[in-house]
């Protein structure tokens, strides 16, 4: 028999896990986007909506465009009256961002090569309220439910295989369904990432370029062969975000507000290092959580979870500025 | 020898070919500096062309022309006959041109196994599910094109620190890892930007002899860069001396040296 207290705890770590492991998806392309190129993605968590929005759209087949098409045209058009399944959909919003992958390389980032950084910050804004706003015309503004067969609700069997663990006050712990699959989604997909980057000629020139661009053209790499690879890359990561925000709390315009989390994450993380985005996100996930019920919730009058992140980051960046697992900045003098 | 258009053998037993890249009249600025005024010269296959000249002479300017990082304002590169339209570098660097950097340019984060390996990239065409099943043309390929690195990494001394990351070696070896990176392209015309630079004399001898070696194995056509004028008289067949953007000689390493011109604008006093 252990402690209630201690038990409740636990279940609260876990489940902070488990919000760790969509913030850490978020921060990889943040990663993915920034070592190969030096641009600071604003636009991932935006590209997170897009990607989940096309996901309801051609799943539910709805007409693109139906508001602007109805005002010129005047008909009154609004579904195609089919629903596609959903693993065929996935894979056309895939190629919808690899699409996007190619029209922000070619009518963006081509132009802007050898700008500072803060201008090409600048653009990735502009570019991230330019996809809420074609979003928006796109697919229309209406929250969207997004159900692709995931199973939801809470574990039974984890709930009754851990209910002896405490006493009669204590019915076992609480996992959403979800967050599991979510979880081992995260997982294969940090995998396969992996992988690539390592054993495939692809991958290997992505890495090449993240080394060192000069170099990387004297081999016959094409650098916006590159960038087109890893921003289709980092939208697959922000799609698979997406779908996961998507189906929990719903296809709605404030998840590309979470971006905004996976700022902290990468502070923590360093912002070139794909296992420091993993673990940061997963210490963010875990420690908003457990402050909220030690700490938070007790004596702060609790909704600590909205602030905790970003002092935990402003701690981090004045004790250790790269992150945990950045490279560290040395300055020749 | 050099004044005949047609391929021959040198008294060392290696032979020229003909005219493998020509460099015509060529003019660039940088807004109103001038890099390189009116240069023109070729480079013959399998010869190992010196481009000299003091600093701020155009040297490496005329290099990143050759390999595309720059695009002359005038003028026109011709390459294995043809008229070589502006290209990018890696376009230039997939026709067979390979080149090192005076600051070396290698991927410092990576083992010299896999530096060496990008340059093998060019020579790999399977297709991205072929490598994910590791089946048919991509298993044969990575087994063929790591032979040929193996290869490199053996002729040029360096198999064992295969494993070793780039950023821990010292800078003798790192040049030496650039080269092997060029070498595994396979390429037509390598390009070396000041091969020496900054190496105490063993290792200079060292480079010397790898560049001859290459050379002379392989038949690998090289232009150099070099302001270490010993070095050069000794390994190149033919020099182009550039001064002030200006070329001001170009010959043999026996007919540069006795150039008056190059004396008074580079040796200042003639060596003998």
């Amino acid at each position: 028999m252990l402690p209630d207290q201690f038990l409740f705890g636990v279940e609260v770590m876990l489940n902070g896990l488990m919000a760790g492991v969509l913030y850490a998806l978020v921060a990889l392309g943040f990663v993915l986007i920034f070592k190969a190129s030096g641009i600071f993605n604003y636009a991932q968590g935006v590209m997170a909506l897009f990607g989940a929005l096309t996901l309801v759209g051609i799943m539910d087949g709805q007409v693109p465009f139906a508001h602007l098409i109805n005002s010129i045209f005047g008909t009154d058009v609004h579904h195609f009256g089919w629903h596609v399944p959903a693993f065929l959909s996935i894979l056309l919003v895939m190629v919808v961002m690899v699409g996007l992958a190619w029209c922000v390389q070619h009518f963006i980032f081509r132009h802007l090569v050898g700008q500072e950084p803060i201008i090409l910050f600048m653009a990735t804004i502009g570019l991230a309220y330019f996809m809420e706003g074609f979003g928006d015309l796109m697919w229309n503004s209406e929250i969207k439910k997004l159900d692709i067969g995931i199973p939801q609700g809470g574990s039974m069997w984890i709930e009754e295989a851990t209910s002896f663990l405490g006493g009669t006050n204590f019915y076992g712990f609480f996992i959403d369904k979800l967050e599991i699959v979510a979880s081992l989604v995260a997982v294969v997909l940090v995998i396969v990432l992996v992988a690539f980057a390592q054993y495939t000629k692809e991958g290997r020139a992505m890495r090449a370029v993240a080394d060192d661009h000069q170099a990387a053209l004297s081999v016959g790499i094409s650098l916006s062969f590159i960038w087109v690879l890893v921003w289709s890359l980092a939208g697959f990561v922000a799609l698979v975000a997406g779908i996961m925000w998507g189906a929990k709390s719903g296809v709605q315009f404030s998840l590309s507000l979470i971006a905004l989390k996976a700022l902290p994450v990468l502070m923590l993380g360093g912002f070139t290092s794909i296992p420091g985005a993993i673990v940061g996100g997963l210490i963010v996930g875990v420690g908003e959580k457990i402050f909220e019920f030690l700490i938070g919730a007790p004596f702060l009058g609790g909704a600590t979870e909205n602030w905790f992140a970003y002092m935990l980051a402003l701690v981090f960046l004045v004790f250790r500025p790269q992150g945990l697992f950045g490279e560290k900045i040395i300055e020749r003098v | 020898m050099f004044d005949q258009p047609e391929s021959f053998v040198t008294s060392d037993g290696r032979t020229i070919g003909g005219v493998m890249m020509e460099m015509k009249n060529i003019t660039l600025r940088f807004g109103g500096v001038v890099a390189i005024k009116d240069i023109s010269f070729d480079i013959r296959e399998g010869e190992i062309r010196a481009i000299i000249g003091p600093n701020g002479a155009g040297k490496s300017s005329m290099l990143n022309v050759i390999s595309g990082f720059y695009n002359p304002q005038k003028g026109e590169v011709w390459y294995k006959g043809e008229r070589r339209p502006s290209m990018k570098p890696f376009e230039v660097a997939r026709q067979g041109i390979a080149r090192t950097f005076q600051n070396i340019a290698l991927f410092e984060g990576m083992s010299v196994l896999d530096n060496v390996m990008t340059g093998r990239l060019n020579h790999m065409k399977a297709g991205i599910l072929s490598q994910a099943f590791w089946y048919g043309t991509a298993q044969r390929e990575e087994t063929e094109n790591r032979e040929v690195v193996e290869r490199v990494l053996d002729f040029l001394e360096i198999q064992h620190i295969r494993k070793t990351p780039v950023s821990r070696l010292p800078y003798g070896l790192k040049k030496r890892v650039e080269l092997a990176r060029a070498l595994a392209a396979d390429p037509k015309i390598l390009l070396l930007d000041e091969p020496m630079a900054g190496m105490n004399v063993e290792e200079k001898e060292d480079m010397s002899r790898f560049i001859l070696d290459v050379n002379d194995e392989f038949g690998t056509t090289i232009a150099l860069i070099e302001h270490d004028m010993s070095v050069v008289m000794d390994i190149s067949d033919r020099v182009v001396v550039m001064d002030y953007g200006k070329k001001i000689g170009d010959g043999t390493p026996k007919e540069v040296r006795s150039n008056q011109a190059v004396i008074d604008a580079y040796l200042g006093v003639a060596h003998d």
